[in-house]
């Protein structure tokens, strides 16, 4: 086992420089950068002393140098103005917008944005668990037939419109607003009991309406998986038997049907970190979302950069830990073999 | 055992002098030869036997009735996509001073127990000064009757024709707005119509990129395996490990804001093109896989066909209604990749419309408890997405129509 985990975190190194490769081509692509487009606004206003203090940013950044040697700079594998001082090194760059360093903007929603994701994946988990064994066993029974159609309308409706819809409906008949973080008379209060109950109550919705659309995928492939099991020659064999259902149930086809289960939330991870950052935005939550919005609209590069970066780390975290959990569960991967699909 | 004695002729020779007694002379039935006498096909049987595949598969969709509406449902849909002009009774972006954020006016048909055909009552609006918001009062007086196939705005058909026909348009004097209008006095209900030109296509041309993109990597590498294959397919892997709106995000605002709503429109429809054919290519890769080991295709090798041959003639045909397939069930999600990106302000802008672009006017949750109307876009965007599941549902369980 351990040796499967270092392996697997080996491989992780590749992916992770080939990403952050990636996103700062892409934060790189507008044309100009921030810097420079104020340098510009500047000396068209004529002050030479903000144009110097700007000039003196750029060379800090490395903005002057080319592509790979200002990626090098910013990753920390390639010396800069202080030596190596990159995001290995801790430095997660300068947020131009705020005038402050990267870390100190999103320190405040990081923690949140973690906890969320965790909390919208054992959510999908316990909610789709318990509901797909149900539907799988009572087939075509009135609760299968309701958790369908639910499950097809979770796959419908976007989360952010679920998001926006369940805003308005809480308002209007339960006079409540669910968005934010807390209700607003908490906002400036120190930590309480009240404040932290009220913090919980917001998370319920936004985790939920992030949730739905995982939920359901999740609760059709369980149900599949399971009824393919259950048509096996095994458990009628062990029916024969006299094991009583329930056990059967539990012992022998959902082992088997446990792994897709896994290895798919494995893949819904991604959808999920997405979901959390439009949802964040429109139910106005403080993680990175918001944050991530206003630094693309205002070319913040580095702001941006670290954002979608941290968010691509905490998907492969997600994968990497769902991975972990179906090699406990099958030896037949952490032995390098193919699970079957 | 007697009749294999008889036909062997080495045997024959050996026991020439035996003459087996009451051995026939060689008979050959004159009537023409039929393969099909031991095992009678109904002619139903037979149909099904001679049927292309395409043929076949289309029995196959038929049989799933929720696909078929859900196609009727989208066709519909999609007719908006050339006819908006006529369809809607305004000019989307046309503004109305006098009636800002009006609520809908429902269309009735019967005035004071009377039958006068569909109309709407007129409204009033009036500024209320203590809550400084437009205040509108219907007047259930005087009925007003809607026009049909009527001449109303103005519009340039396909931006070529000058053209006024509509299918309705407000009373003479009157307004007609079904599903109220928005902050500037904009028709909600014009607006969606020609919404739908945008969000319906934006799948459309980002899906096209994505089966070009997934055919050819997903090709290349099921054809030539070995290093080429690893390599693609761990690039595939990495890009599906990254949280895929994130991303459109950075792309669309990385657009520059100088360019036309037009150019602005395909950069989105490419953005979403580009992260979403890494799926299609690991179905076209996987199915190559399989179908090489097929023995028609290893028979079509041995008989010399070129590579290209057996690609186009062989091993396209067993994949496209599984391409197809699969391509449709991603549509919906680039509709709502266009409609997150427009409603967040990174996509198109005004003048264009799309339902992501109209929703944006309901961002703010204030504006949306007091004009619930501006949600509107909402309803059309799920059924169109349910329906594109819907329809890629069956069309996946038709690809395969030998199975079962």
């Amino acid at each position: 086992m351990i040796a499967y985990v270092l392996r697997r975190l080996a491989g992780m190194v590749p992916t992770l420089f080939i990403i952050s490769l990636l996103i700062f081509f892409i934060i790189e692509l507008p044309p100009g950068d921030y810097l420079t487009n104020q340098i510009s606004q500047l000396q068209a206003q004529g002050e030479a002393a903000s144009v110097a203090k700007l000039e003196f940013l750029r060379r800090e950044f490395a903005l002057d140098r080319p592509f790979l040697e200002r990626y090098g700079v910013w990753v920390g594998i390639w010396p800069g103005q202080h030596g190596f001082d990159g995001i290995l090194q801790g430095n997660w760059g300068w947020s131009f917008e705020f005038q402050k360093p990267v870390g100190d903007v999103v320190s405040g929603s990081l923690l949140l944005t973690v906890i969320l994701n965790f909390a919208t994946i054992l959510f999908v988990y316990i909610v789709s668990f318990p509901i797909g064994i149900y539907s799988a066993t009572r087939q075509y029974s009135w609760g299968d037939y309701g958790f369908t159609f639910l499950g097809y309308l979770g796959l419908a409706v976007p989360n952010f419109l679920l998001g926006l819809i369940l805003l308005f409906l809480m308002n209007e008949w339960f006079g409540v607003s669910v968005g934010g973080l807390m209700a607003p008379r908490f906002m400036d209060e120190p930590m309480s009991f009240d404040k932290l109950m009220s913090i919980l109550s917001h998370l319920v919705v936004p985790t939920i309406v992030i949730g739905t659309a995982g939920t359901a995928a999740m609760i059709r492939r369980l149900r599949a998986n399971l009824l393919d099991e259950l048509n096996r020659q095994y458990v009628t064999t062990a029916r024969a038997k006299g094991l009583k259902e329930r056990n059967l149930v539990l012992k022998y086809p959902l082992r088997v049907a446990l792994n897709p289960f896994i290895a798919d939330i494995g893949n819904l991870i991604p959808s999920l970190v997405s979901g959390s950052v439009i949802v964040s935005v429109v139910l106005n939550l403080p993680t990175v979302g918001p944050i991530l919005l206003g630094a693309l609209q205002s070319q913040d590069q580095y702001l941006a950069g670290f954002i979608l970066l941290f968010v691509a780390v905490l998907t492969l975290i997600g994968m990497l830990i769902s991975d972990l959990l179906l090699a406990a569960l099958d030896p037949r991967i952490r032995l390098g073999q193919e699970a079957p699909a | 055992m007697k009749e294999t004695t008889r036909l062997d002729p080495e045997r024959r020779a050996g026991e020439a002098s035996v003459d087996l007694p009451g051995a026939a002379d060689h008979y050959v039935d004159d009537r023409p030869f039929d393969p099909g006498e031991a095992e009678r096909l109904s002619p139903e049987q037979e149909r099904y036997f001679q049927a292309s595949q395409w043929r076949i598969i289309w029995w196959r969709f038929r049989r799933h009735k929720l696909a078929v509406w859900s196609a009727v449902v989208l066709f519909l849909f999609y007719l908006c996509v050339p006819f908006a002009d006529p369809i809607a009774p305004y000019d989307p972006n046309g503004r109305n001073a006098e009636f800002l954020y009006a609520p809908p006016q429902p269309v009735k048909l019967f005035h004071e127990g009377r039958f006068v055909g569909p109309f709407v009552y007129p409204m009033v609006s009036e500024i209320d000064l203590d809550t400084l918001q437009w205040v509108y009062k219907t007047d259930v007086s005087e009925p007003q009757r809607l026009r049909f196939f009527c001449l109303g705005d103005s519009y340039r058909f396909w931006g070529m024709i000058e053209g006024r026909f509509h299918l309705v348009c407000p009373p003479e004097g009157g307004t007609f707005f079904l599903l109220g209008t928005d902050r500037l006095g904009r028709d909600v209900l014009s607006g969606l119509v020609h919404g739908a030109r945008i969000s319906l296509t934006v799948g459309l041309v980002g899906v096209a990129i994505s089966i070009g993109l997934g055919m050819l990597f997903g090709g290349i590498a099921g054809f030539f395996g070995g290093i080429v294959d690893s390599v693609i397919m761990r690039l595939i892997e990495i890009l599906r490990s990254l949280p895929e709106l994130p991303l459109w995000m950075a792309l669309s605002a990385a657009l520059p804001v100088t360019w036309s709503p037009l150019w602005i429109y395909l950069g989105i429809t490419i953005i979403l093109g580009l992260l979403d054919w890494p799926g299609l290519a690991r179905a076209v890769r996987s199915k190559l896989l399989a179908l090489r080991e097929e023995d028609y295709a290893r028979a079509a090798m041995l008989m010399g066909a070129p590579p290209q041959r057996i690609i186009r003639r062989h091993l396209l045909p067993g994949f496209s209604s599984h391409i197809i397939a699969s391509a449709t069930l991603s549509i919906p999600t680039m509709i709502l990749g266009e409609t997150a990106l427009s409603f967040l302000n990174l996509g198109l802008q005004r003048p264009a419309i799309s339902w992501g672009v109209l929703l944006n006017e309901a961002q703010n949750i204030t504006v949306v408890t007091i004009y619930p109307w501006l949600m509107a876009p909402v309803i059309p965007i799920i059924i169109v997405v349910l329906a594109f599941n819907f329809l890629g549902d069956g069309l996946r369980d038709a690809a395969d129509p030998y199975k079962n």
